[in-house]
């Protein structure tokens, strides 16, 4: 089923797409999920996105194509992935009459237009933004839920204010324990659980956490939360509430059902457990993992045998920077130190580089894994979970060298 | 040590004062049309009444194959967590529909 030429058009589109300009419609990745069904139609017919992999309709879920990755740190918001849980989403916005809504357990409710926004000091942070389901179509054995492939995140520089400013302007009550965060989205059926995401109030003073009008220095496109959207640098997306319209400072920890019942992980190191394992404690999902994925070459490339090749990718470091990057020629057994390119902050990616040597011909495997400031090291064997959620196990690319 | 603690902060959060504020603008956009059903299997017309009102169908399509067991509890959690409105009888209709569709072979 999965032919050559889509592992090429899956790895290489960029290039496929620069040769083939007359084809109308460019196939799409197959992605190679064990147990199969990993294709995927390309699609460029969503508001301001570019060519996405389509993997769901309505709601929308948009997946970066990979090689877009390779083209630098930042990923342009038309090609940033988009994932909604309700299909009852705004396609209008009124920006006269958007409020932001500050209550709860605060000496003064607020009604924030957005030019209020402006009078709050301007920050900006760069930021991978990552599904807690990223790659979850890689799971084994497989688990039901959106099947991204390695594309469900992006990095940009988000613009905005500080919600510890935002919520010092309200004056937070000394019983506050947690905030919630709704945006506009809502369930097409009345009683649909509205998707709301809670921080503990130590979390949302955090200087890094911020509500986001600019991306990559322009308006966020409408599916990714114009006008406005939280910014939770080092958690995974979950909690980057999209069309942000209400802020709730709460007495009590939030067990709305997407705290308590979804976007719940192991309490285990990297989220592991065995299926069908009883007794495991389950906590919401918090911090990013360290990643790192090569973006020049795709699974199934060609190399010369016996000769340097060189390798560029990204990494993240998950909720601290990226120490170092490791590159290996032979699956993992032996370990190369990478080059860094410019940092530009603790929860960017970050570019590394890497003139590596090939072995003799023959098949071999290329990986890469990043251990971040913490000292966390990307793992050798897959983490698993019921919901699928932070993969983060050492990237392979198998090669054919000639 | 502590010009190094400095330039990491600096690269956090830079305050930026001579960006340009940015024209909040009213936007109204359309999402494409979304007009694909379910293909033919046993009860696909009930599917197609059910499954569509809240999704899409390659929401389903796209899932890996699943035994019937596992269609089943997917099928309760769209009416017992996300409130869609399935009746009694329509429930082993559509997860009948599941298994014979995509689940992994016997």
């Amino acid at each position: 089923m999965r032919s050559r030429r889509a592992i090429l058009v899956e790895g290489g589109s960029a290039l496929a797409l620069a040769a083939t300009p007359s084809l109308a419609a460019p196939q799409g990745p197959d992605f190679p999920f064990p147990g199969g069904e990993g294709a995927r139609p390309l699609t460029k017919d969503f508001p301001q996105k570019g060519i996405m992999v389509l993997q769901r309709s309505r709601p929308p879920m948009l997946e970066t194509p990979f090689s877009d990755f390779d083209k630098g740190v930042f990923t342009p918001n038309d090609k940033f992935f988009v994932r909604w849980h309700w299909s009852d989403i705004p396609t209008e916005i009124d920006a006269k009459a958007y409020r932001l809504a500050v209550r709860g357990q605060v000496q003064n409710e607020l009604s924030l237009a957005l030019p209020d926004l402006l009078k709050f000091p301007r920050v900006e942070i760069a930021a991978v933004n990552q599904c807690s389901g990223n790659s979850r179509g890689f799971f084994e054995p497989r688990v039901a839920g959106g099947q991204w492939g390695n594309g469900a995140m992006g990095n940009a520089r988000w613009a905005g204010v500080r919600l510890r400013d935002v919520l010092e302007k309200a004056g937070i009550k000394s019983n506050a324990v947690a905030v919630r965060f709704t945006g506009l989205d809502k369930a097409p059926v009345s009683d649909g659980p509205q998707f709301k995401k809670s921080l503990g109030i130590d979390h949302a003073r955090q200087p890094e956490v911020l509500i986001a009008y600019a991306m990559n220095g322009k308006a966020l496109p409408l599916l990714n939360g114009y006008p406005i959207r939280l910014v939770v640098p080092g958690w995974y997306s979950t909690y980057w509430v999209k069309m942000l319209s209400d802020i709730e400072v709460l007495d009590a920890p939030d067990d709305n059902f997407w705290m308590k019942t979804a976007y719940l992980i192991p309490d285990t190191p990297h989220a592991d457990m065995k299926p069908g394992q009883a007794g495991v404690a389950m906590v919401p999902i918090n911090r990013m993992l360290p990643r790192s994925f090569i973006t020049n070459l795709a699974p199934g490339a060609r190399l010369k045998a016996g000769a340097r090749a060189s390798l560029r990718g990204l990494a993240l470091g998950g909720d601290s920077g990226v120490a170092k990057v490791e590159v290996s020629a032979d699956g993992g057994r032996t370990w190369q130190v990478a080059k860094l390119g410019a940092d530009e902050g603790p929860y960017s990616f970050r570019r590394w580089t890497a003139d590596l040597a090939m072995g003799g011909a023959g098949q071999a495997v290329l990986a890469v894994r990043c251990t971040n400031t913490a000292g966390d090291v990307q793992p050798d064997q897959a983490n698993w979970n019921g919901s699928g959620y932070m993969r983060n196990v050492i990237e392979q690319t198998p090669v054919t060298l000639v | 040590m502590k010009r190094f603690f400095l330039i990491g902060a600096a690269a956090l959060l830079i305050p930026a004062l001579s960006a340009a504020a940015p024209a909040f603008k009213s936007v109204q956009l359309e999402f494409p049309p979304d007009t694909a059903s379910f293909p033919d299997g046993p009860n696909v017309k009930i599917v197609n009444q059910n499954c569509l009102a809240c999704h899409s169908a390659d929401m389903v399509l796209d899932q890996p194959l699943l035994p019937r067991a596992t269609w089943a509890a997917e099928v309760a959690k769209m009416r017992t967590t996300y409130k869609a409105p399935l009746k009694d009888e329509d429930m082993p209709l559509i997860v009948d529909y599941l298994a014979a569709t995509h689940a992994p072979p016997q």
